[in-house]
């Protein structure tokens, strides 16, 4: 299941619409990353609304996909953890530490245009 | 009267990982769990397939409700033929890991789950078996 990705001036949004497999989860990470190089973006936002679980795989593979991106001086924001992952991850003992995250694709993408803002 | 079914997912590619857990998420809502209590039980069986894909290469993750006088549940065991834990003590501590993963997995699943027992011989293979209660 290949995750779309949308171009949106400078920013980029890749919307998971159903469960993912480790496969998947890699796929997405070297598609991002392609395209934000490609495209020169600002920003990316990647919304994990339809995801059924957020195990130890998807936390590091989301993780390393802002770490990637970070380094190429764009921003990365993860919206739409829903709130029962959001309990399992943290009683699994994952964080997402230095990965901002937002509570939907509006809030995701009012935060990078404020970061855009500042930094121009 | 139903007659209780058990549910046996072989574990051999990331793809069955998927299935695994979505079994077992359907499996805990029709036992009675709530979404966030589903959602749990489905990340627990998530960390314990991925477990037996990145070190034992193949083998079955084993669903089933249960039932006492007091409570309901569902019973999960993962199990493997692999290598074996060298160390559960060290496999059970937050932060220990022998693949470069996080090492979450094991100390994690006992956390989202009420009962947690492994069994292990090298060489012979990893048995995990863990349960979660209504509450």
């Amino acid at each position: 299941m290949e995750v779309p990705i949308l171009k949106q001036g400078r920013f980029l949004i890749a919307t998971i619409q159903a469960a993912l497999s480790d496969a998947d989860l890699l796929q997405l990470r070297r598609a991002l990353i392609d395209q934000v190089i490609r495209f020169r973006s600002r920003g990316v936002i990647v919304d994990v609304t339809a995801l059924d679980v957020m195990d130890s795989f998807a936390t590091r593979t989301l993780r390393d996909i802002t770490n990637v991106i970070r380094l190429r001086g764009a921003d990365t924001v993860i919206v739409g953890i829903q709130p029962e992952v959001a309990f399992a991850m943290v009683q699994l003992g994952l964080t997402m530490e230095g990965v901002a995250t937002a509570l939907d694709l509006e809030e995701g993408l009012a935060h990078l245009q404020q970061r855009a803002a500042r930094n121009t | 009267m139903l007659v209780p079914q058990d549910i046996l997912v072989s574990i051999r590619w990331d793809v069955d990982i998927v299935v695994a857990r979505q079994q077992g998420r359907t499996m805990a809502a029709n036992t009675g769990f709530s979404a966030t209590d589903a959602t749990l039980i489905a990340t627990a069986i998530s960390e314990l397939a991925r477990n037996i894909v990145m070190y034992a290469q193949e083998g079955e993750v084993m669903m089933r409700r249960v039932e006492t006088a007091q409570s309901k549940g569902i019973l999960i065991v993962a199990h493997d033929n692999g290598p074996g834990i060298r160390s559960i003590p060290d496999a059970l501590r937050d932060g220990f890991s022998t693949s470069g993963g996080l090492g979450l997995g094991l100390p994690g699943v006992r956390r989202l789950m009420d009962e947690f027992t492994i069994e292990s011989e090298l060489r012979r293979g990893t048995t995990v078996t863990v349960k979660k209660w209504l509450k």
